[in-house]
C-alpha cells in the first residue's frame, strides 16, 4: 500500500516539507487533495474513487495521471510502500 | 567552581559579519536570547571595519587584539589590559586561526578569571584539513581521498587519480571546485598567496551539502547536535539560507565524532550526502559556525550551553530540536558616524 512517509509535513494549501532532507515542494489543488488523502491513510483505490466522483475525468486518464504523480512523489522520496 | 549566569561578562571574537561571516554576532545573539540583557558583551576584533564592532545593541564594547601571528605573549598582554577594565568571565573564540593561541593561553586566562571551553591542541591538529583523511580512516569516517601538495606540478598526480572536477582547498580557509587543469593551477596560486602551503587537493563528491553544529563535553559525549541543509550557497560556498533537518544518521555521525575525538567545545561538521545516502565529512571546523543562531532558534542554544560548561555548570544533553526552522541571511547598511569609527581606529577600543 502506498503511504506518505510518517514525518512528512503538509499544509492545506499544498506545501510539502520533508524534514529528513530539507526538501520542500508546492502542489496544485488536486495534488494537495491527494496528499491529504494519502496522509489520512486511506487506500489508493478509495482515493481514486473519491476523485472519479468529484471530478469530470475518465478512468484511463486518472490512472495515467495517478501513475505520473506517484512517480514524482517517489522520486522526491516522500513515499513508503 | 561554578558561577551564576546573571551579570556575566562574555568576550567574543569573529565580529566580521560580512559576506563570509565570522560566527561572533550569531553567538552573541544566541547568548542574549537565553541569558538576557543583564550580560555584557565584549567584542574582540582584529580589524577596524569588522561590522560587529558597530552593532550597538549586540556588542557593548570592543577592543582590538593583535593578529594571531603576533604570538601568545602579545595576546596575553592585551587580554590582561582588557581584563583590568572589564572583568570578563567567559571568552568564546570564533576563528580557526586564533584558536592555537587561545588554547595555549587557556590556563593563564583562567588565572586572571577568564574561563574558556576549548579543545586541546592535539584535538585541534587531528581534525585539521591536512590530517582529516587520516583521522577519518582511523575512526571509520568517510572522508574524500586527498593529496596534500606543496608544488603546483603535484596537481597532475591528483588529477590523474581523481579526474576532474576536483576540489582545491587552502590550509585555513576557502576551497574551489576546479573543472580543468587551468582552474586547478589558478586556484592553487590564489590559495597559496593567501594562506600559504600546503594546499589540499580533494576528490570531488557530488551530493547534498549538510552541516552539523555540535557541542562536545570533552568526555566523548555530544551534548547538542543540530543538522542544517544548505538551501542557498554563495560563490564562497557559504550557506546564505538553510533549514534544520532531522536525520538520525547525521546525529549518529556527530555522536561518533565526539566519541572518537573527545571533542571539547563547539564544532561544525561539513557533510556531503551522496546519492547513495553515504555521509562524507568534508571538513571539521573547531568552533561554532556562522549559522549557530539557528541552533538556538530550533531549541538547542549551543553558545549559552557552552558558557555554562565553561563556568563549570552541569549541562544535560539536549534531546530534540525543531526541524523545518530556516535562516535566511541578509545584508544591512549600518550607518555610523566617523567619530565612532575613529575610536576603534585611533584608540583600539570603542
Amino acid at each position: 500500500m502506498i503511504k506518505l512517509k510518517n514525518n512528512i509535513a503538509t499544509s492545506e494549501n499544498g506545501f510539502i516539507f520533508n524534514p529528513s532532507t530539507g526538501d520542500s515542494f508546492t502542489s496544485n489543488p488536486i495534488a494537495a487533495e491527494i496528499i491529504s488523502h494519502l496522509k489520512s491513510g486511506i487506500s489508493t483505490t478509495e482515493i481514486k474513487t473519491i476523485l472519479l466522483k468529484k471530478y469530470d475525468v475518465e478512468v484511463k486518464q486518472l490512472e495515467r495521471d495517478w501513475e505520473d504523480y506517484m512517480l514524482q512523489l517517489k522520486e522526491a522520496n516522500l513515499l513508503t510502500f | 567552581m561554578s558561577k551564576n549566569t546573571d551579570h556575566l561578562c562574555i568576550a567574543v571574537t569573529g565580529l566580521n559579519a560580512n559576506d563570509n561571516p565570522g560566527p561572533g554576532i550569531a553567538v552573541i545573539r544566541a547568548l542574549r536570547d537565553e541569558l538576557g540583557d543583564k550580560i555584557r558583551i565584549i567584542g574582540l576584533a582584529y580589524e577596524n571595519l569588522e561590522p560587529g564592532i558597530f552593532i550597538g545593541n549586540q556588542v557593548d564594547k570592543t577592543y582590538k587584539i593583535p593578529y594571531p601571528v603576533a604570538g601568545t605573549e602579545a595576546l596575553m598582554n592585551r587580554m590582561i589590559y582588557i581584563q583590568e577594565r572589564e572583568n570578563i568571565d567567559v571568552l568564546i573564540p570564533n576563528f580557526d586561526a586564533e584558536l592555537n593561541n587561545f588554547i595555549k593561553l587557556a590556563e593563564s586566562l583562567l588565572a586572571i578569571g577568564i574561563h574558556t571551553f576549548l579543545p586541546s591542541l592535539q584535538q585541534l591538529a587531528n581534525r585539521d584539513k591536512i590530517n582529516l583523511k587520516k583521522f577519518g580512516d582511523q575512526h571509520q569516517f568517510k572522508v574524500p581521498d586527498d593529496f596534500v601538495i606543496h608544488k603546483e606540478a603535484e596537481i597532475i598526480k591528483a588529477a590523474d587519480e581523481f579526474g576532474y572536477p576536483l576540489v582545491v582547498k587552502g590550509k585555513f580557509y576557502e576551497a574551489y571546485v576546479a573543472q580543468n587543469s587551468n582552474e586547478a593551477y589558478k586556484s592553487f596560486h590564489k590559495l597559496y598567496a593567501k594562506w600559504g602551503l600546503p594546499i589540499i587537493v580533494q576528490k570531488f563528491i557530488k551530493g547534498t551539502e549538510i552541516n552539523i553544529a555540535g557541542l562536545g563535553d570533552g568526555k566523548g559525549n555530544v551534548l547538542s547536535a543540530v543538522a542544517m541543509r544548505k538551501l542557498y550557497i554563495t560563490d564562497k560556498g557559504k550557506a546564505w539560507a538553510g533549514v534544520t533537518v532531522e536525520d538520525e544518521d547525521l546525529l549518529t555521525l556527530a555522536k561518533n565524532f565526539a566519541k572518537a575525538s573527545s571533542w571539547k567545545g563547539g564544532f561544525e561538521l561539513e557533510i556531503m550526502k551522496d546519492d547513495k545516502g553515504d555521509l562524507y565529512i568534508m571538513e571539521i571546523n573547531p568552533r561554532f559556525p556562522a549559522w549557530i543562531y539557528l541552533t538556538a532558534a530550533a531549541g538547542q542554544n549551543q553558545p549559552a550551553a557552552l558558557v555554562k560548561l565553561a563556568l563549570g555548570q552541569q549541562v544535560s544533553e539536549f534531546k530534540a530540536y525543531k526541524s523545518g526552522k530556516m535562516f535566511i541571511r541578509y545584508a544591512w547598511d549600518n550607518i555610523v558616524d566617523v567619530e565612532e569609527f575613529q575610536k576603534i581606529a585611533a584608540f583600539g577600543e570603542r
